[in-house]
């Protein structure tokens, strides 16, 4: 098994593992999103609950589940250690002295992968602890009832705004992340590649945008009492 | 020819040597527009020579955009700022009167410093010494037209092998990559069928020794592509990326070198 070995640490190898962890994680956000848009579906949370009951205990979706931890780890790790390895390829430090760069058609985020991936996983673990913890292991203010927590944890300004910057830092990891990961899987046709860039786009601010409509119904309908 | 000439304020990094701790020297320099920036350069050097000080040391060989050894980083820009030129063809027309120009060597630790703006490329020697060739039997001439290749594949791997080995990918790069470097003539060969048969070999030991030399990964940011003077293609890096993880995956050989 050497050959996987030299493959899975090659500098090659190790970016396809971000791709591949980084697309599963996409793959996930979608129906995160679809699914979460159950909050929607009633007024007293009765059909989310039901939603949150399945998702927790169906067998299938608990193994998908580990999967799902696992990937995350896996992508956020290995993704601060590629950010070691190319600091230590640039020398440390400030680099030049001179302040022009060249206009590429990659925006900032490209450049800010690591430091976006790390605001998403302070983000996610704030979210994780919320709700994910509380509702496995207790501490919801009425056991069960996920849709309540959500209401209140909504009605606070300041959870609002932090899950606003989270997704936001995710859209923009995305808009690069996205059509990256094709690229790095080798992916790239004249055919398809204005396709797969499109794809990211409309991926990348339709599912942030698609979670962000929940925490801003939560606190105007908080608000209006 | 007055309004030909204009006054510039150098800062450029001078290092004894290699593990030497560096600092920007302040220099000025009255120049003619119609010069390159290695010629600015020896103007100042002549400069420094009469004043009975070290000249500068900087690379250069061709002058003509062919070789790459030209490495300067020029305000922060490997070969300054003109898209698809190398810092011999660079102009100084397109530099202002009164202008302070930055210049910097190549930063990668892959690239120590030598002296002054001079930096170590031999990595990329190393790198296609360990694959970027096609080995070639003796015997006869082979008929120049005997295998017939696709126009389209013909333009894409000579397009690839326009590449001059410059280095300026390395520099521009945020993580200090060789990934268009190496994947220019990775793809090249591959797309050829005379480098065909080696293809798999090719790419795993090319990219191992790209690992070895202590290059950084590639994040698919695409600064290298719009430094490079050649118009290397970030496609290549796509080919090299598939015949990677093809070979990888195909290849009969149970350990890469
Ligand atoms: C649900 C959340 C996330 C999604 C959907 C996601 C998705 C992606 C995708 C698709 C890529 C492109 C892979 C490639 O270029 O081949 C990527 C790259 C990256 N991600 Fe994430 N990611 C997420 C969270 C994180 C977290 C938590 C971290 C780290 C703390 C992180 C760090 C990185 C880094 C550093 C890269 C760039 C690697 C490189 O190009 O060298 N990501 N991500
Ligand atoms: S790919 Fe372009 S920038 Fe890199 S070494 Fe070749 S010619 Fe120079
Ligand atoms: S000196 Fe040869 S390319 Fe510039």
């Amino acid at each position: 098994m050497k050959w996987l070995v030299n493959f899975l640490t090659s500098s090659l190898g190790r970016k396809v593992i971000m791709s591949l962890t980084g697309l599963f994680l996409c793959t996930f956000l979608v129906v995160h999103m679809i699914g979460n848009l159950k909050l929607f579906a009633d007024s007293d949370g009765h059909k989310f609950n039901e939603y949150a009951e399945f998702m927790a205990t169906n067998p299938l979706i608990k193994t998908v589940s580990y999967g799902l931890y696992f990937f995350i780890i896996l992508h956020a790790v290995q993704g601060l250690l590629i950010y070691a390895s190319n600091r230590a390829a640039v020398g440390g430090g400030r680099r030049y002295a001179g302040k022009q760069v060249a206009p590429t058609e990659a925006r900032a985020a490209a450049r800010n992968m690591a430091m976006l991936g790390t605001l998403i996983l302070a983000f996610l673990l704030l979210h994780m602890w919320q709700f994910w913890f509380k509702a496995k292991f207790g501490g919801l203010a009425v056991e069960g009832d996920l849709f309540n927590e959500v209401k209140i944890a909504f009605a606070e300004p300041w959870v609002v705004i932090v899950y606003l910057l989270g997704l936001v830092a995710l859209a923009m990891h995305l808009l690069h992340g996205f059509q990256s990961a094709f690229q790095t899987l080798g992916l790239n046709h004249p055919k398809y590649t204005p396709l797969i860039k499109g794809l990211g786009w409309a991926y990348s601010i339709l599912v942030p945008l698609g979670f962000a409509t929940m925490p801003i119904y939560f606190y105007v309908m908080a608000f209006n009492g | 020819m007055a309004h030909d000439e204009i006054s510039l304020t150098l800062k450029v990094w001078r290092q004894k040597g290699p593990n030497k701790s560096g600092n920007f020297e302040t220099h000025s320099v009255k120049i003619n527009t119609h010069m390159s920036f290695l010629e600015m350069l020896d103007v100042l050097n002549e400069q420094l020579i009469m004043q009975k000080k070290e000249p500068v040391a900087f690379e250069h060989d061709c002058r003509e955009g062919i070789c790459g050894s030209c490495s300067l980083v020029i305000n922060g820009r490997p070969h300054g700022p003109m898209q698809g030129t190398t810092t011999c063809q660079l102009h100084m027309r397109h530099f202002q009167d009164g202008e302070t120009i930055y210049i910097e060597p190549y930063r990668a630790k892959a690239f120590p410093v030598i002296k002054d703006l001079v930096v170590d490329r031999s990595a990329f020697d190393r790198i296609i010494q360990s694959g970027g060739y096609v080995s070639v039997n003796t015997g006869g001439v082979p008929d120049g037209n005997a295998i017939a290749i696709e126009m389209i594949t013909a333009k894409r791997a000579f397009e690839a092998a326009t590449c001059i080995g410059c280095g300026a990918c390395v520099a521009a790069c945020p993580n200090a990559s060789a990934m268009l470097f190496t994947s220019a003539k990775v793809s090249q060969l591959s797309l050829l069928p005379q480098g065909r048969q080696e293809a798999n070999q090719r790419v795993l030991n090319m990219v191992t020794q790209m690992d070895n030399e202590g290059f950084g990964l590639c994040s698919n940011v695409g600064a290298c592509e719009a430094e490079c003077p050649k118009g290397i293609s970030l496609d290549n890096i796509a080919i090299m990326n598939r015949e990677y993880i093809g070979a990888s995956f195909i290849s009969r050989r149970l350990a890469n070198k």
